[in-house]
């Protein structure tokens, strides 16, 4: 084809309406190369470009107009298309194929209607300004920010998805929040009543009040507020403004006033190519009727805008066939999901529902008559069930044999559906349309990189919702594809921890410097390698971590055998075994504490901290508290740190062993310990668990015959239930499990890994774990307890050994040509005690003395 | 550019002595008062260049804790991670590899004999 010919020929396409369909359309049209075709017109009633409706309540939790913008600014001028913007189209003569707009007439070939919808307000006497706001276009936040401006109270009618959007966005501007609706439950489209119900519950507990059931017959003036809403039945609600979110009408004016034909309840219909009753115009988004139906998602208005497109670029445009509503949002920071039939409407739809009225969750699966498909599904309180439930329903995959699990409480044996098990036609993106087919041959052309990917396949960069799928996805197809995923531990070693504890192991390799020669590249390491390499000779050899050789391996916290804090001083915590502690080991600990004038704390493992030490102050410190009996407990490892234990049998009435006796047992054995990262334990001497041991690594609770052992358990930002492991144990049965399973952990876990993630990401899981450690089925047993007594057999107080050595002490200097303290820490007295100085504090003060 | 910026700042004039050797900790740092500063000094005794002197306040803690950290090598240079946040300062010149917006203060320094030397600028 002529480029030069062509242009002269090009027809005139006009797109009314500059929404996100709108430019979508533009969009396509661009990468479909149509505008050597077309001279392409756009109008848009608004002022501004089109925006990201979607995210609209943004725009009062810091996003302007400009972070809402879609696409570039200069997109439009770059490829000649002409955008008219606050040039609203009055009419359309079919006949002579022009659009008349408030600044002139221009000719079209093909017209496309892109004008979406309007908020629909019901006719309610007294309603005007202030009382009739509503929610779709930036310009009516900026009337909603107006009226906020001296209102404390906000009511919005309607409790659908906009509807709470709409509370949402009066929240974040102050105001106390009210929902009105009409229907007996909120989102009464896309929730049934008990997921209506949990999502009341949820938005009731975050300060939001809802009204079910009211009908607002009249508004006048308030006493308290501006407004008085009254509602049938004689019930009234006051407020100093009102936003309409009832619901979208399809914005079809311009198709009624030039005689298009226009559905029943609204909308220019269209067939399946998007073509309106005249064959020139098109209708796409919330302003078409398909099939009798308008679609108010932006995903169905982006397929049609892309048909539509791909028609007028000359390729074989697929078909409208209707839309997937399935939704997943947060509103007001709940998750809310629904998928297909929701309602479970499909005669013969069966439903398992999950229930949890404590926090308020919800979760309802329907599947079909046989028990073979997901039809649909409900969500409240936690949408992580949604992309595996999404992905049965559109792909059509069987069920489980124990459906329910899809929707219970996720726990490790839960199953969820790996990458690997979509079809090439499963739908990541649904924005965009994007399928697991066309993400893997994008890999295959040479796309290794996830923004890259996002970038050319546009998954992911509409609502965002599927970006932990199209990850899980691009992942697996890379080691599909066999792509090393490099699991160096660093530049320096090309091996893994595991790898390394091996040849550790197997060559008796004794320091960094050996090993580095060895097995690894130049002569330094880094602060990768070094703690590692270190922490592994320690949990083989434990040999003194101040021995020369092994100092530069540790990090500052194990160099300096304390733990920095944000102004670098130290704090310092002293063993107290199973957090039993005589009267005077505690004035010791208080004398110490006073005489450096250190900030004391209780901590969670029953020990105490002692903060603000500067280093020069820790061999003083340490030699007083050894000489009183402490050692170190070495917080600033990655080691054991704590057994934590209640009374137990000795002083309680319910305790049925000793459970202090059994945690000072177990914190003498494996003290000084060095792993993978740090070990909590903890012994509880009945089953109420005061201890809380299933919430540690090792977890110990007394039974009438002996103890049962626990594993993996973890508190912390990633919590994890310990899992039962033995029962009914004696004394030295329990400590073998423990030697094993912790000797276990530390030869096969990666670096930094708490119990409970290398429990999960153990093959086998927990039966697996049990068969080497209860069965001993690799062997394994005896030289793991040999291991671990050699540890056990040579420990030693770090700090006790340190003290001992003139040469280890001297690290322990602020200055080594002076003797001041370091002029830069600062404190301040809060709650008797001293604590650093804030920076915002420290231009108060400009000396070091102490403010009272 | 900065590597002849260090081969100028070694033409330093005047060296003051600050510590002795056996003051200094092999493949580690210890702090130096010098001049009112707090000065780092890394000792690396198989480098090409076996001392190195930088700032010893974390720019991005505002702690006087960099002489603390580990040292290692990354990418062909010689770094010392912070050891509050971890991001990594080149020995060399004191750029933060991490963030250009950080970076330490630098002395040219020596040893002579059993003396450690810093260079004023």
């Amino acid at each position: 084809m002529n480029a030069a010919t062509t242009i002269a020929q090009r027809e005139k396409l006009i797109i009314v309406g500059n929404g996100m369909v709108g430019h979508h359309c533009v969009e396509q049209l661009i990468e479909r190369g149509a505008l050597s075709r077309y001279e392409l017109r756009v109008f848009g009633e608004e002022r501004q470009r089109a925006y990201d409706r979607v995210h609209l309540s943004e725009y009062f939790s810091g996003s302007c107009a400009e972070t809402l913008a879609l696409g570039t600014a200069g997109l439009y001028a770059g490829h000649g298309v002409n955008l008219h913007l606050g040039e609203a189209v009055i009419q359309i003569d079919r006949e002579r194929r022009q659009v008349l707009t408030s600044a002139g007439r221009y000719a079209y070939d093909q017209l496309i209607l892109a004008t979406g919808s309007y908020p629909f307000v019901p006719p309610i006497e007294g309603c005007e300004g202030a009382s009739r706001l509503v929610y779709r276009t930036l310009d009516d936040l900026d009337a909603i920010r107006a009226a906020a401006t001296d209102a404390r109270r906000g009511v919005v009618v309607g409790g659908g998805l906009l509807g709470l959007e709409a509370a949402n966005a009066l929240k974040s501007l102050g105001l106390e929040a009210h929902v009105v609706e009409f229907a007996p439950r909120l989102m009464p489209v896309q929730l049934d009543a008990e997921g209506g119900a949990a999502l009341r519950a949820q938005i009731e507990a975050l300060g939001v009040g809802v009204h079910l059931s009211r009908a607002t017959q009249s508004v006048v003036a308030g006493e308290d507020y501006r407004y008085r809403m009254n509602f049938e039945g004689g019930e009234f609600l006051e407020t100093d403004l009102i936003v309409f979110s009832a619901g979208i009408r399809p914005q079809d004016a311009l198709g009624r006033s030039s005689g298009l034909e226009v559905a029943a309840r609204g909308g220019v219909v269209i067939d399946s190519a998007c073509r309106s009753s005249d064959p020139h115009i098109y209708a796409i988004g919330e302003c078409a009727s398909w099939n009798g139906s308008v679609f108010g998602l932006v995903a169905p208005g982006y397929s049609m805008a892309r048909n539509v497109a791909a028609a007028l670029a000359g390729e074989n445009a697929a078909s409208f066939t209707g839309a997937d509503m399935s939704t997943k949002l947060k509103l007001l920071g709940v998750d809310v999901g629904s998928i297909g039939d929701a309602h479970g409407a499909t005669s013969g739809a069966r439903s398992y529902r999950f229930i949890d009225e404590a926090s308020s969750a919800y979760r309802r699966l329907v599947v079909d008559a046989s028990g073979k498909r997901v039809l649909g599904a409900v969500l409240v309180g936690d949408n992580s069930y949604y992309d595996t439930l999404l992905q049965y329903v559109q792909n059509g995959i069987a069920l489980p044999v124990d459906p329910a699990a899809l929707i219970l409480p996720q726990t490790a044996g839960a199953p969820t559906l790996g990458a690997d098990a979509l079809p090439d036609s499963a739908t990541i993106c649904s924005c965009h349309n994007v399928s697991k087919g066309a993400i893997c041959t994008a890999i295959d052309n040479g796309c290794g990189e996830l923004g890259q990917l996002k970038q050319q396949t546009k998954a992911c960069t509409g609502c965002g919702g599927c970006a932990a799928l199209l990850k899980q996805v691009f992942e697996h197809e890379l080691i599909a594809r066999g792509v090393s995923v490099d699991k160096s531990l660093c530049e320096h070693f090309a091996y893994t921890r595991q790898e390394l504890y091996a040849l550790v192991r197997v060559e008796g390799i004794l320091s960094f410097e050996e090993m580095l020669a060895r097995h690894g590249r130049g002569h330094v390491g880094c602060d990768i390698c070094k703690p590692t390499v270190g922490s592994i000779l320690a949990s083989c050899w434990n040999q003194p971590i101040m021995d020369p050789s092994l100092v530069p391996l540790q990090d500052t916290n194990d160099t300096f055998m304390a733990n920095m804090q944000k102004n670098g001083t130290y704090s310092v915590v002293p063993r107290i075994p199973a957090g039993e502690i005589t009267p005077e080991k505690l004035i010791v600990i208080g004398q110490v504490a006073k005489k450096y004038d250190l900030y004391t704390k209780i901590t969670g493992g029953q020990r105490i901290d002692l903060f603000g030490a500067q280093l020069h102050e820790l061999p003083a410190i340490w030699s007083e508290l050894i000489e009183a009996g402490f050692e170190t407990g070495h917080a600033y490892g990655k080691s054991t740190r704590t057994v934590k234990s209640c009374v137990g049998s000795t002083w309680c009435r319910y305790g049925v062993q000793d459970s202090v006796q059994m945690a000072l047992t177990i914190e003498d054995r494996y003290k000084g310990l060095r792993s993978p990262h740090k070990l909590k334990f903890a012994v509880s001497g009945c089953t109420r668990e005061c201890a809380e041991a299933q919430s540690k690594d090792i977890g110990v609770i007394a039974t009438e015959k002996g103890w049962n052992l626990y594993i993996c358990g973890n508190g912390g930002m990633r919590p994890r239930h310990a899992e039962l492991f033995a029962t009914d144990l004696d004394d030295a049965g329990l400590i073998r499990l423990i030697d094993r399973v912790l000797m276990f952990y530390i030869r096969t876990a990666d670096k930094l890994q708490r119990t409970s993630v290398w429990r999960e990401s153990l093959e086998g899981g927990l039966d697996y774990l049990k068969q080497v450690i209860i069965d001993d089925s690799l062997g394994l047993g005896a030289e793991l307890e040999a291991q671990m007594q050699l540890v056990v057999d040579r420990y030693e107080c770090e700090w006790a050994n340190a003290l001992k050595d003139p040469q280890k002490l001297k690290r322990f200097r602020t200055f080594v040509n002076d003797q001041r303290p370091d002029p830069g820490v600062h404190f301040v007295r809060e709650r008797g005690q001293r604590r650093p100085i804030a920076a915002a504090e420290l231009h108060l003060i400009p000396t070091t003395e102490e403010v009272l | 550019m900065s590597l002849s910026n260090v081969a100028v700042n070694l033409q330093a004039q005047d060296w003051q002595a600050v510590c002795s050797r056996q003051d200094l900790v092999a493949q580690s740092g210890v702090v130096v008062w010098f001049e009112g500063r707090q000065v780092a000094l890394f000792y690396l005794p198989e480098q090409d260049t076996p001392v190195f002197a930088v700032d010893n306040q974390d720019p991005r803690s505002g702690a006087n804790v960099i002489g603390r950290g580990l040292v290692g090598h990354l990418k062909g240079e010689l770094v010392v991670a912070a050891p509050l946040y971890k991001q990594h300062f080149r020995l060399s010149d004191g750029r933060c590899l991490e963030d250009s917006q950080q970076a330490l203060q630098v002395w040219p320094v020596r040893i002579r004999g059993e003396q450690v030397e810093i260079g004023l600028a």
